[in-house]
């Protein structure tokens, strides 16, 4: 009996730890992704500098500072607004984030918890947030932030689609859902027979990686997907009633979701802690460094296309999911599935 | 840590894995709680009438909320029927290596009838104008 309480009480203390640190390091994953491509990247892409003076050196206290400037404003709720739902809305998109978290690996031993039905997991956990979303245009009473809010809902579940099936190519070739499953069949894999640098699956699934990135960048509400969020430079969207840190609760979310999905395609396309010769207690150390590289890297193309492109239609951008999307995902899945099957 | 202690048993690898994700989940909310707490610490309160008007660009606002077009209800049903669809998918798709040629059959067939639906809806024209 002692012994059973000994081994439970460790790994609920192992649990609590994990839990501490991976939502401590969630605000600052959304800081850096914020600041570096968002204010200085866009920045530079438009021949300009960006953030300067906050903190003196290259305005690195800009976003921290905008945190605080919002977390002593005024909290109001509109007249005539559902007072709970208005307040639970951000809430529960925030938390849809970081539930995210818990699957993604940082290295053999690093991870929260390797759920066996990890990518699965990770999916259905932030599609939750398209009720924050739903919620939080209903409660505003504001016929608006109605309509953006349905607009984004509408988006939000047509490109839900392309991003679950575009990770079952990758299941299919790995044969399992859990995430370090997946990055140990692409570190023990070999290509034609040589095990060099592994298999990483965005040689054999680059329809599944761009599917996925053009899903994820539809998920987060990227241009050119931004018709939700482009409505709020005519009137408003989905957070138009709100003030304060539940505003800066919905951003916090978009940029967390971008980590996370940017930490999903690296595990799930390039290997994520993964680096071909180096397994055991080194690969504990390294693991955090390269995964991180590879999260910048995908983050990087999220936000080029994001500066690049001008916006969808409404109705383009539900053509596009629906015609060409979802049947290319489906083809996708077939044609994994024939070559798993034959080869 | 009591409960157990009654019954003696050791938590299956199942339960903890599910009592981690219910964790993480509460302390999540107790994160968002915190920050929404220290913000009342910090923050003014001066209700003044004027400012709980519904936002109209500035104008005065007309009318009441809540009539939309029903329009958006139809993706919503094709969402849910391919969402199951996909539910069904990853199973498959784990053991696919086992279930052979016979199994991508079977999945090719399922998938086949519910691109026919999809494939109806489209000729039938609700997937235009969003």
């Amino acid at each position: 009996m002692i012994e059973t309480l000994a081994v439970d009480l460790a790994w609920g203390w192992i649990l609590a730890i994990k839990t501490a640190v991976v939502l401590s390091i969630i605000p600052f994953g959304a800081l850096l992704l914020g600041y570096v491509f968002l204010l200085k990247m866009m920045s530079h892409m438009q021949s300009r500098l960006g953030p300067m003076d906050p903190g003196g050196f290259h305005g690195w206290f800009q976003l921290i500072g905008d945190g605080i400037k919002f977390l002593q404003k005024e909290d109001i709720t509109p007249e005539g607004a559902d007072r709970r739902v208005f307040a639970l809305a951000p809430a529960i998109i925030l938390v849809s984030t970081f539930l995210v978290y818990i699957v993604i690996p940082v290295g053999p031993r690093l991870i929260v918890r390797d759920l066996d039905v990890g990518i699965f997991f990770a999916l259905a956990v932030s599609s939750l947030s398209v009720i924050g979303v739903l919620m939080a245009g209903w409660a505003s009473a504001n016929k608006y932030a109605l309509i953006g809010a349905l607009r984004a809902a509408g988006q939000l579940i047509a490109y839900e689609l392309p991003l679950v099936l575009a990770t079952v190519g990758v299941v299919i070739q790995a044969g399992t859902m859990s995430l370090q499953g997946i990055v140990y069949a692409q570190q023990n894999g070999e290509i034609f027979g040589w095990g060099g640098i592994g298999n990483p699956f965005i040689l054999t699934q680059i329809v599944g990686f761009l599917l996925f990135l053009t899903a994820a960048q539809a998920e987060l509400t990227q241009t050119p997907f931004d018709m939700p969020v482009a409505e709020s430079e005519i009137v408003g969207g989905y957070y138009v009633e709100y003030t304060g840190f539940r505003f800066l609760f919905f951003f916090m979310g978009e940029f967390g979701t971008a980590f996370a999905f940017a930490g999903i395609a690296a595990t799930l396309f390039l290997g994520g802690w993964s680096v071909p010769w180096v397994d055991g207690t080194a690969a504990d150390v390294l693991g955090p460094i390269v995964m991180l590289t590879k999260v910048m890297l995908v983050s990087f193309l999220i936000f080029w296309v994001r500066f690049t492109y001008p916006r969808f239609r409404e109705d383009q951008l539900q053509s596009i999911a629906w015609k060409y999307l979802i049947p290319l995902s489906l083809v996708n899945i077939l044609v994994t599935g024939i070559l798993k099957v034959a080869i | 840590m009591a409960i157990r202690a009654l019954t003696g048993s050791v938590y299956t690898d199942h339960t903890q894995a599910y009592f981690a994700v219910f964790v993480f989940a509460l302390a999540a909310f107790g994160m968002v709680a915190a920050m929404l707490g220290l913000g009342r610490l910090i923050r003014p309160s001066r209700p003044q009438a004027q400012k709980y008007i519904s936002y109209e660009s500035g104008a005065d606002p007309i009318g009441g909320f809540g009539q939309m077009h029903v329009r958006y209800y139809i993706y919503a049903l094709l969402f849910v029927i391919f969402d199951v669809e996909a539910v069904f998918i990853f199973p498959w798709a784990v053991e696919l290596e086992a279930l052979g040629a016979f199994g991508l059959v079977e999945m090719v067939i399922f998938v086949g009838i519910l691109v026919f639906g999809l494939a109806y809806a489209w000729r039938k024209g609700v997937l235009r104008w969003a």
